[in-house]
């Protein structure tokens, strides 16, 4: 075999921002000729990632990702970014791992390989026919990274390239706590100045003591940036984040946000408590957690028992400015589509309704996150108590979901681009 | 600023690409009709700017797509995705014959692409643009490894592809100024080829003893990648420009050692003595540059007729008729630096002759000059030149107008990759 011709593989663009296409291509095959496409990632935490398709050659011994069907493998049928979005902790990993990128200076890299055969496991034993490694990244050249600690908040500004100023976005993340920048980060490469605020330390949210007057300050922080248009700034968030996004839009005297975006959204608050209520209120309905046949923990249930409670309820007829509420149907952690189905009736009665856009989608979970990024139905998720880790059901099928994640992104982004960039006067009644 | 103004959005596709990638740049959300200036800036490795831009007036939509919009002027005109490379050149006041290339390959190219309001032709530093893009562009695709050759008395970089190989293998030479030039090199590699590129006028050696290499010295890189772990020994294609072409011939048909697969040849000529090497074929150059040497009206020199006429005595030509592998002759039909058209003519009716024509594939273009180089590399008609021969620099003509020349570069460097995978890939045996 040494000195056969080799097969030719190659995947453009070889460095590529983590929302964009990819074009994978071997050539040089023998005709009809069964081979598996392979991806593999090592994540920064040192798990190993994987997925294949299985492939047979057209009569020019080509294979197109883009273009040909895959029969086999971790997903099936014509899809250009299976070999990223189907990706799974290889065999024999730990339970409830999930894939998020910390350090967004530098991108994921992922080697591309084809090999002989339709192969199913033990890649790693295997030589390939020809592999190629390429970068993704959640910045694009030039966006700037800035370290934010003022008036006690503390979290990461992203600029976007150029001389500005621009729109501004303030990104809150989930209950899992912590700093996550790679949403901002995209966002920032998309023209976007976005602000990812921590707002406490993961499993910590038992002793956090956030009062609503930190989230203001976070949106001034971003508002009063030299870089920021101060009347263009939305606010993104998700789980956790979008019922802070929600309550901001519904009772801030102070913040003015231009639109909203929720992803899995919540409107419950325990009126007059900081985010410790939240928390509070949780523990005193833990008890309808429900814990299925795998050990896994959904919390759907209780969410359907609090959010009963009327006086939970945010005030969100007080809302002004237009909302995208961007839902999964099978979402297992949180009754966000109840959630949502509600925000949109409650502001539909206070002649609010057009507002409102909903997004939901079927067989998608509650982790509704960036384009091509792996699928997590259950992971590991460190409890507000800090103690125990638990593996949470978020929910969602595979396929369906990365589809969400993807048409969602799209959305999101002709969204902000609508309200954010637009030149006409801004329609949100002030 | 008008409040209308910020909501410009600019997009270039991909933001980080291989210097051979097209790009497509996209600015939306103006008003309709709105008059622009596109602009892009490099500052290279040595400090000097280059500078491109062109007009463009958004459509009914509030667009321009670079790639499908007439640029109604600037640095180039017409419907040109890639022109604001192609067509940088230094900003107003750099010294002149200057000429842009990258040293170090292991880091991009670093353009950003501006929008300004309205027509504009100068000025562009002085002012804040609507918008502006950092975009990258690369000579290493990720995992292409580098490697310093210095084994065996060589001055050469190994590029190898990313992956385990083996990857066919190519010998990359470059023209008479000497030096070690990695850029075409790392390209190549990007593409799957395992280039080795070498340093044959002013390697190590030769700087300290004073003397020029012999033919082995060639052999002996050959041998580096045809030993090589990670490359196919059978499949070892030879890549030579300018004078390095005339080297490349040189082996392609007397080398017993070397056994390629094909042969490019971009700017080239067989013109040489045959006897003897570099030492002689310097020599030839020199002698002939005494009283053929021409400079024109704006001192910039000619050194076309140099190997003029193409001569009838075949101890002065490398016999072709005797090639066994395919060979690519790259050309700029308005090449003033080298005879490389009328040598491929010449070279054409000596294959016919032969009746080895079959091997022979000659890509000419028409007010192409000598320096033809990886697609939407700027142009220039004229740069300052230090040859290994002379003793100071002088301003050399390559010739070539810009349009024409930037896209036979961006042809010849298409045909070259698809004639290198035929070869190098392909299954059909070369007859040696």
């Amino acid at each position: 075999m040494s000195q056969t011709v080799p097969p030719v593989l190659s995947v453009h663009p070889s460095r590529s921002l983590v929302d964009e296409k990819l074009k994978v291509l071997v050539e040089n095959l023998p005709p009809g000729s069964p081979v598996t496409l392979h991806s593999l990632h090592r994540s920064e935490d040192e798990h190993y990632w994987e997925a294949y398709g299985h492939y047979v050659s057209d009569h020019r011994g080509i294979v197109s990702v883009a273009e040909d069907l895959s029969v086999g493998g971790t997903y099936t049928g014509i899809e250009s970014m299976g070999l990223l979005w189907s990706m799974r902790p290889v065999p024999g990993s730990r339970k409830g791992l999930r894939l998020r990128k910390m350090n967004v200076r530098s991108p994921m890299l992922f080697n591309i390989s084809v090999y002989n055969g339709l192969i199913t496991e033990g890649f790693r034993e295997q030589t390939p026919l020809a592999s190629a490694l390429i970068e993704r990244w959640y910045m694009a050249p030039g966006v700037q990274r800035i370290d934010i600690r003022e008036k006690g908040v503390r979290g990461t500004l992203f600029i976007p390239p150029g001389p500005g100023p621009f729109p501004g976005l303030l990104d809150m993340w989930g209950g899992g706590g912590g700093l996550l920048e790679y949403r901002s980060s995209l966002l920032a490469s998309r023209g976007f100045a976005s602000f990812a605020l921590e707002y406490f330390n993961s499993g910590e949210l038992e002793s956090a003591e956030l009062e609503f007057s930190y989230f203001e300050n976070a949106f001034s922080i971003v508002k009063d940036h030299p870089q920021v248009i101060p009347d263009k700034i939305g606010i993104f968030g998700l789980s956790l984040g979008s019922i802070m996004t929600v309550y901001l839009a519904a009772e801030s005297t102070i913040v003015k946000p231009l639109c909203c975006v929720c992803v899995s959204a919540s409107h419950f608050y325990p009126p007059g408590k900081n985010l410790h209520g939240v928390f509070e209120v949780m523990t005193m309905n833990s008890h309808m957690i429900r814990v299925d046949e795998n050990g896994h923990h959904a919390w759907r249930d209780m969410g359907l028992e609090i959010i009963k409670e009327p006086s939970n309820r945010i005030n969100v007829e007080k809302i002004n400015c237009p909302m995208l509420l961007v839902n999964g149907l099978d979402d297992q952690n949180w009754p966000s589509v109840e959630c949502a189905d509600e925000i949109a009736q409650i502001m539909s009665a206070a002649g609010k309704g057009d507002l409102v856009t909903r997004l939901h989608y079927p067989d998608t979970g509650h982790l509704i996150e960036p384009p091509f990024s792996p699928h997590f139905r259950a992971t590991k998720f460190k409890t507000a108590t800090g103690k125990q880790k638990v593996i949470m059901l978020w929910g969602g099928q595979t396929k369906p979901h990365s589809d969400a994640q993807e048409d969602s992104w799209r959305k999101i982004l002709s969204f902000l681009q609508h309200h954010l960039y637009s030149r006409e006067t801004p329609k949100a009644r002030m | 600023m008008d409040r209308k103004q910020y909501c410009v959005k600019l997009s270039v596709q991909p933001s980080r690409g291989l210097v051979d990638e097209k790009f497509i740049v996209l600015v939306q959300n103006v008003s309709p009709g709105f008059q622009m200036t596109i602009h892009a800036l490099h500052k290279c490795e040595d400090g000097h700017s280059y500078e491109a831009f062109a007009h463009y007036t958004a459509n009914a939509t509030g667009t321009v797509n670079v790639s499908e919009d007439p640029s109604l002027g600037g640095t180039y005109s017409g419907v040109e995705q890639m022109g604001l490379l192609w067509s940088l050149r230094p900003v107003p006041g750099s010294k002149p014959g200057l000429r842009l290339r990258k040293v170090n390959v292991q880091t991009p190219m670093e353009v950003t692409i501006s929008v300004y309001q309205g027509h504009q032709t100068e000025g562009f530093m002085d002012q804040v643009p609507l918008v502006g893009v950092l975009v990258e562009r690369w000579y290493m695709a990720p995992r292409v490894r580098r490697i310093p050759i210095t084994e065996n008395g060589l001055t050469a970089t190994l590029f190898l592809p990313s992956g385990l190989g083996p990857f066919p293998g190519l010998l990359d030479l470059w023209g008479g100024e000497g030096k070690l030039i990695e850029y075409r090199a790392a390209l190549l590699a990007s593409h799957g080829i395992a280039c080795l590129t070498l340093d044959y006028l002013t390697p190590e050696i030769t700087m300290e003893t004073g003397k020029m290499v012999d033919s082995q010295y060639i052999e002996t890189a050959y041998r580096v990648l045809e030993q090589h772990p990670q490359v196919l020994g059978s499949r070892i294609a030879m890549l030579g420009l300018s004078l390095g072409a005339s080297v490349t011939l040189k082996m392609a048909v007397y080398s017993q050692v070397m056994k390629l697969r094909c042969v490019v040849c971009i700017s080239g000529s067989h013109v040489q003595p045959i006897d003897g090497f570099l030492e002689e074929l310097l020599n030839f150059c020199r002698i002939n540059s005494e009283t053929k040497t021409r400079i024109n009206e704006e001192d910039q020199v000619i050194y076309h007729d140099l190997l003029l006429p193409i001569p009838t005595d075949p101890a002065l030509k490398v016999d072709v008729g005797r090639l066994q592998c395919p060979l690519l002759l790259v050309v700029g039909e308005d090449d003033q630096n080298w005879p490389a058209y009328e040598s491929a003519i010449d070279m054409k009716e000596m294959m016919e002759k032969a009746g080895n024509s079959h091997l022979l594939t000659v890509l000419s273009y028409p007010n192409a000059g000598h320096l033809i180089e990886p697609p939407y590399t700027p142009h220039t008609r004229a740069t300052a030149f230090l040859s290994v021969t002379s003793v100071k620099k002088v301003m050399a003509l390559w010739g070539g107008e810009t349009v024409a020349h930037s896209r036979a570069q961006e042809d010849a460097w298409r045909k070259t990759l698809a004639f290198l995978r035929e070869n190098l890939y392909g299954s059909s045996n070369c007859g040696f």
